[in-house]
């Protein structure tokens, strides 16, 4: 079997298609593109990370501990040396008096030269050359830019007043995530308002070391490891810091690949339906030469070699584009990045996205190529034969099918944090593609079956196009709707995050929080709220404490044979009242107000979760240790809380009667109507007590929604792919039919039509199929965002009902446009000129 | 003589909707080699179903076709096709030539799937004998009615077959073009020495082959020799 024969038939067959098939198999362009930046970036960023990963840490180790470091740690510290460097970090009121304006944010008090590694880079740039040595503060740049603050302004944290050297931009150990959470402001630790740390905030005291006598730092880690456990410190390493951001930024990228492969498969469904018509357009070739001669290995392997060939090239050419992408994501992600990726090729991401593309191509170009072994010779006789038995019935499909789903469960596993993640992103992959092909079929089923047969010739004609042969119904609802689907997911969700958070807003909620009120400040501060006309709704004593033991074990012999989990370990901020709050019931038992005063032990109510957590239930005993107090519980009640709600919600509630002389702070909630309302609060309490917090929840809004809309943005770049895929796919159907189209005009313009008629035909056929694929696409995003609603935010489900119209106009018209400027010039070809090529 | 194709107890059935057709009813002959056959009846008596069955492009439901000693209703598709290629010639109707290809690569097909050295000049040959010496390198889509078939003529005829089935070669060509094809056919294959099986409707056609198989309603109604 001469197989050069293959390619020249390929070649020669080919002709005057190539342009076409390009166009057909360029859907697959965009998604390699995708795939081989984020595999190439994310190669790249593995390799920086690794190189730069001192710099993530700022140091060689970093102990940090809840509480200041205790004599057995410092002694171990002296006996551990190197150079060292303190830091205390703790949320406050920072006030910028240039504007009147003022932030909660993280005071990071630095004594010693940290970063050990990397460099502080600031706006102006050596601002930090010189700051700890002159006293002043480094202030988180986007700060200083909001609230318009100068190099030289002044700052005041607690009641000091500090000179802002300038901005910070990049700051080594980390990522402008955290300054959107809690902008930074760095002040040196020895002008610390040290009053500060007396209040019930919690404070992170670390300790940075730098070696310069290259010391093993694991194995110094592993011997005291154990010590430091026990004093409850905890240590970060290069190496430990290391593998956390590698994991963290492999599992990023991971889903950033499996977005892009969205985009891919999308590409593979355009080639499938670009084929399955560029085949049936080739069933008279085929059969001549089946009736010539040709095997049906021979005739399968021509187009075989014509797809693969084009899809070669147009993986080529996306990988290429890819690269040039590549440039683009450090853009998008740069918020999330710890370090800056340069642009470096990955040849190996390169050679894995081409050979995906091919594969894909390949995979998904064979459900219509197999029906050419089915193709009969004997249409060179008759052109009515049945020929192509496709689909369910042939046993080689259902192969094929088997082959491009386990290939895509196996990407997905691959490109997951586990394999059962791995195995629902595939399902869910498979479940959407089902729903929208579903639909597609009972399109094309009830336009048939329910056939409007008294309307007007041209919408009846522009439905019909809907299930003629060579219908494109099937591609373009599986593409134009996958991407109505992604983009309504997107705002869905968006939409269900921020309603939750501007529910509080409408319900007359509060929207002001002061804390770290200390008892005698409560009064005073309390006037000041209601002075300005404010309502307090609420004041909440807290008392700090952690757990001393659970049914009589401690948790530190727990913490000895690792059974104490996290709830065990963490310090718990309780308060103590003698009523339930809106955002709570009692779920179990009873919920006593006040405690007995004959009974040493208080009887309190836990939150049901945390309960589970701490594997305790109604009667179990708790002590709890107040500043070397202890204090015997019993669980009385177990309360569900509502968490979202704003306002205060404990895990654990005392009764009234127990802690009222336990160090404790207050926090005091109030509600403003207007952001001036709030800043004048602020200001006022601010000017008095420098040391209360005050917090604009209408500010934690707008951050809530600053960081919503960089991951957004990150996943709409991504989903940016699939789109213009869809897109993509959407002109490659519609020239796929324009042959198709062209014949029927032309037979409609020789039989009187106008080209009105004939262009109103054509926009009736891609509004229909616009619009089904619209529908389907947002009505799946309503399926998806209430299962995140439900089962991951635990909320409502809110629809995007701008959105969503927004969308229903958009793809119908987008399809409309695209079909109507790529059918142009079709009523202009002479009758005779179309039917003598096409026939 | 030798018998190039042998049919016996031929038999097709279709189904058409709940009920079964059968189009060709417990059909036999033999056809020698060097033989020019017609088959000729009123449209629906079977006569393509029959040329399809003796080509080895459809299978029969009973009976059988034996074609150059080969017994078709045993053969894969496959060796169907190799069998069709090494001895067979199609002239079609509808010329079926291939559009992206030019009519020197369309003769060359046949050719070029058997392997055939020097397909190239034995094509150019053809195109020449069949008076397309000049327009080998032009595309069906730029050749008349009467071109294309003599195209597929010469395709017909590039591997040399010992038979060659026709159906209705001049019946997409005005009167005087398909007197030319008429000719054409007919000397390639005498020259040849190819055993011909021709469906026609044209009566003056079918009285050039040496003998005329006369099918109604599935059934041979005659087989008689003409003078020819």
């Amino acid at each position: 079997m001469p197989n050069s024969w293959i390619f020249r038939m390929a070649w020669r067959d080919s002709r005057g298609s190539r342009r076409q098939l390009a166009l057909f198999l360029s859907s697959m362009i965009v998604g390699v593109a995708a795939l081989v930046a984020i595999s190439s970036f994310g190669s790249n960023l593995r390799k920086v990370v690794d190189d730069e990963s001192k710099t993530l840490l700022g140091a060689d180790l970093v102990f940090e501990s809840g509480r200041p470091f205790g004599d057995a740690v410092e002694a171990a510290v002296d006996s551990i040396g190197g150079t060292q460097s303190r830091l205390i970090s703790f949320p406050s009121m920072a006030w910028f008096p240039a504007g009147e304006q003022s932030r909660l944010m993280t005071v990071r008090a630095v004594e010693g030269n940290f970063p050990f590694y990397g460099e502080i880079e600031t706006t102006p740039a050596g601002a930090a050359d010189n700051w700890l040595v002159d006293g002043d503060a480094l202030v988180d740049a986007a700060v200083m830019r909001l609230f318009d603050v100068q190099p030289g302004d002044s700052v005041r944290i607690g009641r000091y007043f500090y000179p802002v050297a300038g901005g910070i931009d990049k700051m080594p150990s980390e990522n402008q995530m955290m300054s959107f959470f809690s902008p930074r402001v760095y002040i040196p630790a020895v002008r610390l308002d040290s009053t500060l740390l007396s209040r019930g905030s919690q404070a992170d005291y670390e300790l940075a070391f730098r070696f310069d006598d290259g010391r093993d730092v694991e194995a110094l880690v592993e011997n005291i490891g154990t010590f430091l456990r026990e004093e409850e410190v905890r240590y970060d390493t290069v190496e430990e810091v290391r593998e956390s951001w590698d994991e963290g930024l492999t599992n990023l990228y991971r889903f950033l690949n499996v977005i892009a492969f969205v985009a891919v498969l999308l590409g593979g469904i355009g080639v499938a339906g670009a084929i399955h018509v560029y085949v049936r357009r080739r069933l008279a070739t085929i059969a001549v030469l089946r009736c010539l001669g040709a095997g049906t290995r021979q005739t399968f392997s021509v187009y075989a070699v014509q797809t693969i060939t084009m899809g070669l090239a147009s993986s080529v050419t996306g990988a290429v584009l890819g690269i040039g992408v590549q440039m683009l994501v450090p853009a998008a992600l740069s918020d999330f990045l710890p370090v800056e990726v340069p642009f470096m090729v990955s040849w190996g991401s390169l050679g894995a996205g081409m050979t995906l593309g091919v594969g894909v191509t390949a995979a998904f170009a064979l459900f219509p190529l197999v029906s050419i072994r089915r193709i009969s010779p004997l249409l060179t006789l008759r052109s009515t034969v049945e020929t192509a038995q496709t689909g369910l019935k042939d046993p080689l499909w259902w192969i094929v099918f088997g082959v491009v789903a386990t290939g895509i469960t196996v990407f997905s596993i691959s490109n997951a944090p586990s394999p059962g993640i791995g195995l629902g992103y595939a399902a869910g992959l498979a479940a959407v593609f089902g729903a929208l092909l579903v639909t597609a079929k009972g399109i094309i089923w009830a336009t048939r079956r329910f056939f409007p047969s008294r309307w007007s010739y041209i919408w009846r004609q522009g439905l019909a196009n809907l299930f003629r042969p060579n219908n494109q119904t099937n591609t373009l609802i599986l593409s134009l709707g996958l991407g109505a689907f992604i983009i309504g997911t997107l705002f869905g969700i968006q939409r269900t995050l921020l309603a939750q958070l501007e529910l509080s807003e409408a319900r007359q909620l509060p929207n002001i929080v002061l804390f770290d009120i200390q008892p005698d400040e409560i009064d005073p501060v309390t006037r000041i709220v209601q002075g300005r006309e404010l309502p307090v709704l609420d004041s909440v004593p807290i008392v700090s404490m952690r757990l001393a033991s659970v049914n009589g074990r401690t948790v530190n012999a727990m913490r000895a044979d690792s059974t104490a989990t996290w709830a065990h370990r963490r310090e718990y901020r309780v308060t103590y009242r003698d009523y339930l709050t809106e955002s709570e019931k009692v779920v179990e038992g009873a919920f006593i107000g006040s405690a007995d005063p004959n009974d040493p032990v208080a009887p309190i109510s836990l939150d049901q979760d945390i309960a589970r957590d701490l594997d305790v239930g109604l009667g179990d005993s708790l002590t709890f240790n107040v500043q070397g107090q202890l204090i015997p519980t019993r669980v009385s009640s177990l309360r569900e809380v509502e968490w979202r709600r704003m306002g205060t919600n404990f895990f654990v509630v005392f009764p009234a009667g127990v802690l009222e002389e336990a160090p404790r702070f207050y926090v005091v909630l109030s509600r403003s109507e207007t952001g001036e309302q709030a800043a004048g609060l602020q200001r006022a309490v601010l000017g008095d007590y420098p040391s209360v917090s005050v917090i604009d929840l209408s500010l934690v809004l707008s951050t809530f929604d600053t960081i919503f809309s960089r991951i957004s943005f990150v996943v709409r770049f991504m989903a940016a792919f699939s789109i213009l895929t869809a897109v993509i796919v959407l002109i490659g159907a519609v020239v796929v039919s324009r042959v198709q189209r062209r014949r029927e005009s032309v037979l409609l313009k020789t039989l009187g039509a106008s080209q009105s008629e004939v262009l109103r035909i054509m926009t009736v056929e891609y509004l229909f199929l616009g619009f089904f694929a619209a529908l389907t696409g947002l009505a799946l995003s309503f399926a998806s965002v209430w299962a995140f609603s439900v089962f991951v935010f635990d909320t409502s489900f809110r629809p995007d009902v701008v959105a969503t119209l927004v969308l229903l106009v958009a793809v119908p018209f987008l399809t409309v446009a695209i079909g109507l400027v790529n059918s142009r010039g079709i009523y202009r070809r002479s009758p005779l000129e179309v039917l003598r090529t096409d026939m | 003589m030798d018998s190039i194709l042998s049919v016996r107890n031929l038999t097709k059935t279709y189904q058409s909707g709940n009920r079964l057709l059968t189009v060709l009813h417990d059909v036999s002959f033999d056809l020698h080699r060097g033989e020019t056959c017609a088959v000729v009846g009123p449209s629906g008596s079977g006569k393509t179903t029959l040329l399809g069955l003796c080509a080895g492009l459809d299978r029969a439901t009973s009976g059988n076709v034996d074609l150059s000693g080969s017994r078709l209703d045993t053969m894969s598709e496959d060796a169907l096709a190799k069998l069709r290629n090494r001895e067979v010639g199609f002239i079609f109707q509808t010329f079926q030539l291939i559009p992206t290809l030019t009519a020197l690569e369309n003769v060359m097909v046949p050719a070029e799937l058997r392997g055939h050295k020097g397909a190239y000049e034995r094509a150019s040959e053809l195109l020449d004998q069949v008076g397309l010496g000049e327009r080998m390198s032009h595309y069906p889509a730029q050749l008349s009615g009467g071109e294309q078939q003599r195209v597929s003529i010469a395709r017909a005829f590039v591997n040399r077959p010992a038979m060659l089935f026709a159906d209705e070669p001049t019946g997409n060509l005005d009167t005087d073009t398909g007197a030319t094809i008429e000719e054409l056919v007919f000397e390639i294959n005498e020259t040849a020495g190819t055993a011909l099986l021709l469906v026609t409707h044209n009566h003056e056609l079918a009285q050039r082959t040496g003998r005329i198989i006369r099918l109604r309603g599935g059934n041979i109604a005659s087989d008689t020799l003409t003078r020819a």
